[in-house]
């Protein structure tokens, strides 16, 4: 709470930007600027938003290597399409959302506690690795459908309010990130030896970090259900965990920022390259090739947005 | 007991396909420390190589076997010149998402290029069946087995008996060492590619021979699970690779036979995640300190 107090004033100013631009949006929509067509592109540009600001908090502040985000999204996916089958209303969806996270809070925790103990790529392998054996139970069940997947799934998230919890999640992301266990988390990817020599416990940091970014993943599993009202098992595989991969490292490892302008440029590039049917993939995969090769740091490397030094910098010239 | 040697046959059949694979995986991690994503492509690409050239240019199984490893050498070799090379000195991770990018664009290109469908692979071996004390082997079964086999035993003497695998095992230690007593690091690593690639497009025209159906996604699970036996054995270890490629396909084989076909390649995460915990460097791996 005391982070949020110390940052109350930066925080308000973001809160104010996010009411403009949710009403920005509504005008858009009233004046018929923005088409079913397009709405569709911003809200999976805002569900990916989640899933990669959760994955970026794990990966690029708390230096943890994993390749798993799809299993914690297909928890909250399936969480929310079981429940509001069963249960068609709104209070059903709130409480799927519940439901989902504190499953995905004791899967990060069962993943977590022996996997990340391992480091770099053998962390990237095993995260993933548990994520593929979500995956295949989940494909295995009765109460699931199995392969076939869920179909009919009652849409309660439109976009207001895959919108508001893209903001809240973002928020309280940043807002940890810039609080003391922020700053804990970012000693540990710096130096995991020196961390535990000032007497940081990084097991249990990392871990934090680790929960926290599956819990998001879950959040946005359940939208993403709820919204397109249909998900199989196969959606959730290794290649939707290294979607989300590439969003955080083209947009910069370490800067929020980035992710967001890296979600909005490919969300945009999905959405023009549509019309080339396989074609896309082979342009998309041959941008992803060269921008690594000439700019390895992502569009923003770790360069962050921030209201605080903006204001500071207007003092600064008025003074 | 019968059952059980049928299912170790096809087990080392399907492994020794996953152990030529794991071979390129572990021989590239240990000399740049990099997840090479695109291998199982390379795989697949040996594979459309050899039905190629036995369709049209009606090649037998041996020249297309050596026409597809000369081929993909060669493509192994392009991909580190154009998309590895200049990410050498960059974060690990930034190679890791370009090797994902070059595994796209082969998939996606070939499926482009040829369509998606699945095709059936020219059966130029005609397959005969022996019966040896009730268990079934196919002279295909057997010439995986015994090529796979040379295949390493090869490899194995290139990296231990030649001045090219001497300067290998050089840089895998330390690099920096083995440049300044005069190895030259490019050509050291372009010929890891090329001996690795090579390994995966023979495993490339077996399988395809093995399985009679190949499609431009073919290589992605293989992949990852040769990947899995790399780490199993210990990566950076030869031997370890054809080991952790033999139990891996041991396991799957197994695991199928006693009905849990659906979880076979659960088990093999399982597997994998257990033996990180145990022996992080592997059954043949060399434990390294850490040091501050």
């Amino acid at each position: 709470m005391n982070v949020l107090k110390a940052n109350f004033k930066y925080n308000l100013c973001w809160f104010i930007i996010m009411i403009t631009g949710f009403y920005l949006m509504n005008t858009l929509i009233m004046v018929g600027m923005i088409d079913s067509f397009i709405e569709n592109m911003l809200v999976t540009i805002w569900i990916n938003i989640i899933l990669a600001v959760g994955l970026n908090l794990i990966i690029g502040f708390a230096g943890q290597f994993s390749l798993g985000h799809a299993g914690f999204m297909a928890i909250g996916a399936y969480t929310t399409a079981i429940i509001t089958q069963k249960t068609v209303s709104i209070g059903g969806f709130y409480v799927s959302f519940i439901v989902g996270m504190i499953i995905a809070v004791v899967a990060a925790l069962i993943v977590g506690i022996p996997t990340l103990r391992l480091r770099g790529d053998y962390l990237a392998i095993a995260t993933m690795g548990a994520a593929e054996i979500i995956r295949i139970i989940i494909n295995n069940m009765k109460i699931t459908n199995g392969p076939a997947g869920m179909f009919n799934i009652p849409q309660f998230a439109t976009w207001p309010i895959v919108y508001v919890i893209m903001c809240i999640t973002t928020i309280i992301t940043v807002n940890f990130i810039n609080s003391r266990g922020g700053r804990v988390i970012k000693s540990v990817r710096e130096d995991e030896i020196a961390a535990e020599a000032m007497g940081i416990n990084t097991t249990k940091w990392k871990l934090a970090a680790f929960v926290l970014g599956a819990v998001t993943a879950a959040i946005a599993g359940s939208l993403h259900a709820s919204y397109l009202q249909t998900i199989a098992p196969n959606d959730f595989g290794i290649m939707e965990s290294i979607s989300i991969l590439i969003i955080v490292v083209l947009g910069g490892v370490g800067s929020v920022t980035g992710t967001f302008l890296a979600a909005v440029v490919l969300g945009i590039l999905d959405t023009v390259l549509q019309d080339f049917g396989t074609l896309r993939m082979v342009i998309y995969a041959a941008a992803l090739v060269l921008l690594m090769v000439f700019k390895p740091s992502g569009l923003l490397g770790t360069w962050e947005f921030s209201i605080r030094r903006l204001f500071n910098h207007i003092k600064r010239r008025s003074v | 007991m019968q059952i059980f040697f049928q299912q170790v046959i096809n087990g080392l059949s399907l492994g020794s396909i996953y152990a030529l694979l794991a071979l390129g995986y572990t021989m590239v991690y240990g000399i740049i420390k990099l997840i090479n994503f695109a291998h199982g492509d390379i795989y697949m690409l040996g594979a459309f190589w050899g039905y190629y050239v036995i369709n049209v240019w009606h090649f037998n199984f041996m020249l297309a076997l050596l026409s597809a490893m000369v081929v993909c050498g060669i493509c192994g070799v392009i991909i580190e010149y154009l998309a590895y090379r200049p990410l050498r000195h960059s974060p690990r991770i930034t190679a890791l998402i370009t090797a994902i990018g070059v595994s796209f664009f082969l998939e996606n290109g070939m499926a482009y290029l040829f369509g998606s469908n699945a095709r059936d692979f020219p059966q130029v071996v005609k397959q005969v069946n022996y019966d040896i004390g009730g268990v079934r082997i196919s002279n295909i079964q057997l010439e995986i087995l015994i090529t796979s086999c040379v295949l390493m035993l090869i490899l194995q003497l290139i990296i231990k008996r030649t001045k090219m695998g001497r300067a290998m095992r050089a840089v895998s230690v330390d690099n920096a060492a083995a440049e300044l007593v005069g190895v030259d690091l490019n050509r050291t690593i372009s010929f890891t590619f090329a001996l690795g690639s090579s390994m995966a497009g023979a495993a490339g025209v077996m399988i395809g021979l093995y399985y009679n159906s190949i499609d431009p996604l073919m290589g992605l699970t293989p992949g990852i699970k040769a990947f899995v036996a790399a780490v199993v054995g210990g990566i950076g270890s030869v031997p370890g690779a054809s080991l952790g490629g033999f139990l891996i396909g041991l396991l799957e084989t197994l695991v199928q036979s006693i009905g849990l076909s659906a979880y076979k390649d659960a088990v093999v995460y399982v597997v994998l995640i257990v033996i990180l915990l145990i022996r992080p460097m592997g059954i043949f791996g060399k434990n390294v300190k850490e040091k501050v």
